[in-house]
């Protein structure tokens, strides 16, 4: 229900440089930016100043020099079967590209965008229409297309290109639609509409704003998709005899390959260096404007940041019984510029057998990155710098093998968004039995018996029913006592539940609450509750631990906390929680 | 319910063919003079031209000649060659099988190599995933058609290891087969591998992010398994989608590799055809390849519905 | 007694159309709001409180029945006509990341509602609105992502109070809020109250939230409102079932009052199964 930031999305808002510098300057920082555009300018140039640097006429042949090597003198790249010269030819054919190239953008743009735009913002029979549309068009081969194409309209590239241009349409059409329904939905457009804002407005300011950056990013691919099927179109013979293309020298040159190998380098590399230039230059840009999640450490890079770190891992287990104790816990995430940011400075923790022990913090704490890392699913960029976490007399941390056998069998998970924690490609009863006996050797109809069983004790009131249905035909408190029953499923002797009631109605999660506590007195369940609920807390926990920045301020037994809180933070939850709740005044 | 969702699939495929051969028919059929022109010699006297158009059938309504046309389909009859007189089918049967011959060859090594590349580039991560990123961006940008020429520099003129033209049916001889199609479905497969490897690396590193992976993983369940078991099955609809649009470009890419290595497939004669501005036969191949793409499509649905019990839904 | 300030009577609103696709979810809805008041709506999902007030902001259909803004009709009028009548109507979303667009700064996002009133010196109000928030003046140069969720939320007030509306609807502004955070917020809802004269519609799933902010609760299940009446008699001396059960679910940071209430709700409970069965 309430969508609040966890400290790995704090995290990564904060990766964000503040001042950003405009794009042309970020893209020549690029070292691969800075080549493309460099080769992408010089095709230009060619292009345009054509007749001053070819130094022979397209079409002049000079018998003598029919397939002349390259370098030999008048011919950089050599000549062809006609005594052409190939250097010439290509530059000649430069011009004609880019005008192709740019015809297939414009037409792409004006009708994919625009159609895209009115789809995505009006929805309805358009965008049903739009996507049928967009269907047919990408259905059928390109090429296939272009050469019946030809028997109307002969050798003519400008059409062919428009055409093209249609053809591909459709993925700037996908694109801007998607985005634009996107967008339609976020708040902010709710809020200029409720301001007053005309369409044209909204439109104008804040759809073409987020669409900008994939369209710039896709025409970077279209121009090499243009490029691409010009060359290919020239080069079946369909393109104009008259003008020389570089698809038309790679034709010639390729007729002639056994004359003169080397000839069909030269078309080769220059058609593939420009595509290939333009699709790095699109990856280049997509990198820059869409924003990077950074790249998890490697295992080595791990070990050695945690070497850096001073401590070792395995120390002496602690002295008396606890389901789980947690010692020196030190977790952190790697920037952009290398460093670690620590998250968990150094945390301290220790449930007693059959104890509830709530973890209570505001969002960015780090209780969660505490509960993720006694499971072993910690995301993948995060570092473990320092700790144990003890188990049943084994370090967790120490030997991640050992770490992997208890997941499941001695410590279960209870999430906190119930529907998208259910695969959903299988039917409950088929997630649950895999789940058993994956971890429990146990058959198949048993393990069918008991799991009935289990759902009914959580609340379920049908389970051979539920059993049979799809994650997405039940309800959100439904699926949730579904993941209590698969927690639990394995006997294990601590369940770690990350904020399990957050994401529930309250009627429902006072039931759920009522749940957990009767299943951990049955059990003699230990369990540590993640929340920022001082009201759940209250509720359900024996033991009660403060995190504030990645640290517990303070831990007691939950009347003494709530009686007499010892730290100034620990008293300021408690006085904004109480401000807003139903406590009758004394009379 | 999967019956009423696969029915409403085909209903729209064959909306689909109608649209597409429509157009088609409509934009090729459509310059009757130029056509007649085109079997006649474009020095041909007015009137000479317009007896070709009333005995090609040409003056009548489009939509009467598509009508006409689409009855044709129908029963069977494509049509006849404005040029040769041969009947569409019977020029097409031949040519066919050497297209599919090559078209299925590559989209089956496609789809094993493709997964295996992305899943594994997904998996792994580290230096195997830069490279395989670098690699399917080279692969993916090179047209096809570059790439079977250099592969006819490399293999056929260069180091002579098969034969740079030619097509060997495989009834007749199956290693000549092999042989013969090796190096068209490198070409092609190069650039449909890196595709589709892309977009399949891409959906497992989604699916690996959501968090029913994580509440599986924090169950117990071993890595394997729930790869395999799981995230595969999730990863599943985006790379059946990404398969069905790489078949689409393979046919692209035939008739430019067609053309290269001789094969005596649709591709090739398409191309020869519309240079020759033989309509029914390009017409006729049209129609093949839309036939093709969309049982292509339906299938990839029907695998997809299997495997992803929420799309049934619509 | 004063005439409400707005008024809704008898509101139906059904998503979809055809007798399978239509979903009902608000029946015949009517209540009151009164000048410078806070009247609560109070719901678990389902119940179809932020409809209401979609409604209401005309970003939902109105089927049924009518929305009067002092004593005018404002539902199903045209676009045209609902300009007019936005700057009396304003609206505080529940989520501060994405009420704001990410890519204006704060100045731009605050003066685009006075652009479109017609107002051309709009940045010089926006020091006031900022200090009425108790944000620094210098927060107009930076962009959303530069706040804390909190101080996103501020923004989206002030932005509310850019037109010097009569009424706000509040849209579960603090659900999404850390516990100190969003006490923070309710006091400065509270004090802009009486500084302005604003009156607030305030929709919330958390019944103790309501009670803090509100001067009349309603309560709804299943688009029908179930109990209409004083915060207090509301929250304190319920006279529906429903509202007794939501009272009686959310849990109180304190142990030993706690258990008294679970065991009071439990023995609620089973006296009701026993009566039903």
């Amino acid at each position: 229900m309430s969508s609040r930031p966890t400290t790995e999305s704090v995290l990564a808002r904060s990766r964000q440089p503040r001042r950003r510098r405009p794009l042309i300057i970020r893209l020549l920082v690029n070292p691969l930016g800075a080549i493309t555009i460099a080769f992408l300018l010089v095709v230009v140039v060619l292009a345009v100043f054509a007749p001053l640097i070819a130094p022979i006429p397209p079409n002049a042949t000079q018998l003598s020099d029919v397939n002349a090597l390259p370098f030999s003198p008048g011919h950089l790249l050599g000549a062809d079967q006609s005594g052409r010269d190939v250097w010439s030819r290509l530059v000649w054919g430069t011009q004609p590209t880019i005008v192709g190239a740019l015809i297939v953008l414009s037409v792409s743009v004006i009708v994919g965008v625009t159609g895209g735009l009115v789809a995505g913002f009006f929805r309805g029979t358009t965008e049903a229409t739009g996507n049928f549309l967009s269907d047919v068009i990408m259905s059928l081969p390109g090429i296939v297309l272009l050469i019946a194409l030809y028997t109307l309209t002969g050798p003519n590239i400008p059409v062919a290109m428009a055409v093209f241009g249609i053809l591909v349409a459709p993925t700037y059409f996908r694109l801007v639609r998607a985005v634009v329904v996107g967008v339609r939905s976020e708040l902010y457009v709710d809020a200029a509409r409720v301001v007053g804002l005309s369409n044209v407005r909204i439109i104008g300011r804040h759809v073409l704003w987020a669409v900008r950056g994939p369209v710039i990013i896709q025409s970077a691919f279209i121009i090499a998709a243009g490029i691409g099927i010009q060359a290919g179109v020239d080069f079946l013979g369909l393109g104009d005899p008259r003008q020389p293309s570089w698809g038309s020298v790679m034709q010639d040159s390729f007729n002639n390959i056994y004359n003169n190998p080397v000839g069909v380098w030269w078309p080769a590399l220059l058609i593939s260096l420009t595509i290939l230039s333009l699709v790095l230059l699109g990856n280049v840009l997509r990198d820059e404007l869409q924003s990077i999640g950074v790249k998890p450490l490697s295992k080595a890079q791990q070990r050695k940041l945690a070497a850096r770190a001073g401590k070792s891992f395995g120390r002496p287990a602690p002295q008396h019984s606890s389901a789980i104790a947690v010692r020196d816990l030190r977790i952190g995430y790697p920037q952009r510029d290398g460093e670690i940011l620590e998250v968990v400075h150094g945390v301290d923790l220790e449930v007693k057998p059959g104890e509830i022990h709530g973890l209570v913090g505001e969002s960015g704490s780090g209780k969660s990155q505490i509960a993720f890392s006694t499971l072993g699913i910690l995301p993948r960029e995060a570092v473990i710098l320092e700790g144990s976490i003890w188990l049943d007399g084994q370090d967790l941390l120490a030997d991640r093998k050992k770490g992997a056998k208890a997941r499941g069998r001695k410590i279960g998970y209870v999430p906190q968004e119930p529907m998208s924690n259910l695969d959903p490609s299988f039917t409950i009863g088929a997630q649950l039995t895999y789940g058993l006996r994956a971890v429990q050797s146990i058959s198949k109809k048993d393990a069918r018996a008991k799991l009935l069983a289990l759902l009914g004790r959580v609340g379920i009131r049908d389970p051979e029913q539920v059993f049979r249905m799809y994650p997405h035909e039940i309800s959100g408190g439904m699926a949730q006592r579904v993941l209590i029953c698969g927690a639990i499923a394995s006997d294990p002797d601590i369940i770690v539940a990350d904020e399990p009631t957050t994401a529930l109605d309250v009627t429902v999660q006072a039931e759920v609450l009522e749940l957990l506590r009767e299943l951990s007195r049955e059990r003699g369940l230990a369990m540590i509750l993640v929340t920022h609920n001082l009201g759940v807390v209250a509720d359900l926990c024996d033991v009660v631990s403060v995190m504030r920045n990645g640290l517990i301020v303070e831990e007691a037994d939950v009347e003494s906390l709530f009686a007499e809180p010892k730290e100034a933070y620990t008293r300021e939850l408690l006085d904004s929680s109480r401000s807003v709740e139903i406590i009758e005044e004394a009379s | 319910m999967l019956a009423i969702s696969i029915g409403k699939k085909l209903v729209r495929a064959v909306a689909v063919l109608l649209v597409v051969t429509f157009v088609t028919f409509c934009m090729m059929f459509g310059n009757a003079d130029g056509i007649a022109k085109g079997v006649l010699g474009l020095d041909a006297q007015p009137s000479d031209v317009q007896k070709e158009v009333v005995k090609l059938g040409l003056d009548q309504p489009l939509l009467v000649q598509y009508g006409k046309w689409l009855l044709g389909v129908v029963t069977g009859n494509l049509g006849h060659s404005f040029f040769t007189g041969q009947s569409v089918n019977e020029a097409l049967a031949t040519r066919v099988p050497v297209t599919f011959s090559l078209v299925i060859v590559t989209l089956i090594l496609t789809m094993l190599l493709s997964v295996v590349i992305g899943v594994t580039s997904a998996i792994y991560g580290g230096w195997i995933d830069r490279c395989v990123q670098f690699l399917t961006v080279l692969g993916a940008a090179v047209p096809a058609f570059i790439i079977g020429v250099a592969l006819v520099f490399a293999f056929a003129v260069a180091i002579p290891l098969f034969p740079a033209t030619g097509y060997v049916p495989l009834t007749q001889d199956p290693s000549g087969w092999s042989k013969s199609i090796a190096l068209p479905v490198l070409a092609l497969l190069i650039g449909s591998v890196a595709g589709a490897a892309s977009q399949i690396r891409g959906a497992v590193l989604d699916v690996q992010g959501r968090d029913f992976v994580r509440t599986l993983r924090a169950r117990g369940i071993r890595e394997t398994p729930l790869l395999f078991r799981h995230v595969l099955r999730s990863a599943s609809g985006p790379g059946l989608t990404a398969l069905s649009l790489q078949t689409i470009a393979l046919l692209g890419g035939a008739v430019f590799v067609e053309q290269i290595y001789a094969l005596p497939g649709i591709g090739q004669l398409a191309n020869t055809a519309a240079q020759q501005g033989d309509v029914p036969i390009v017409m006729g191949i049209v129609l093949v390849t839309i036939v093709f793409v969309l049982i292509v499509n339906l299938l990839g649905d029907v695998a997809n519905a299997a495997l992803n019990p929420k799309s049934r839904v619509r | 007694m004063s005439e409400p300030i707005l008024r809704v009577t008898d509101l139906d609103v059904t998503f979809g159309s055809g007798r399978k696709n239509a979903k009902q979810v608000i029946d015949k809805v009517s209540f009151e709001l009164r000048a410078g008041e806070t009247l609560s709506l109070v719901g678990e999902s389902g119940s179809g409180k932020t409809t209401i007030g979609r409604a209401i902001l005309g970003l939902a259909p109105v089927t049924g029945g009518t929305i009067a803004f002092r004593g005018e009709t404002i539902s199903n009028i045209k676009r045209s006509e609902r300009r007019k009548i936005a700057r009396e109507i304003q609206v505080v979303f529940q989520d501060p990341y994405s009420s704001l667009n990410p890519s204006m700064t704060v100045e731009d996002i605050l003066v685009e509602p006075l652009k479109s009133v017609g107002i051309r010196d709009g940045r010089k109000r926006v020091r006031d609105l900022l200090d009425a928030v108790g944000l620094p003046g210098d927060a107009g140069r930076r962009f959303p992502k530069e706040f804390s969720g909190g101080q996103r939320q501020r923004i989206a007030i002030a932005r509310a109070l850019a037109l010097e509306p009569s009424v706000i609807i509040c849209d579960e502004p603090t659900s999404a809020l850390d516990v100190t955070t969003q006490a923070r917020v309710l006091t400065l809802l509270r004090e802009l109250q009486e500084r302005t004269g604003v009156a607030y519609l305030f929709i919330s799933h958390d019944l103790g939230v309501v009670t803090a902010i509100s001067d009349r609760i309603a309560v709804l299940y299943r688009g029908r409102i179930v109990e209409l009446g004083d915060a207090a008699q509301v929250s304190f001396h319920p006279r529906d079932d429903y509202t007794r059960r939501l009272q009686m679910s959310a849990p109180v940071a304190d142990p030993v009052q706690q258990r008294a209430r679970r065991e009071e709700r439990l023995r609620l409970l089973a006296a009701h199964t026993s009566a039903a069965g």
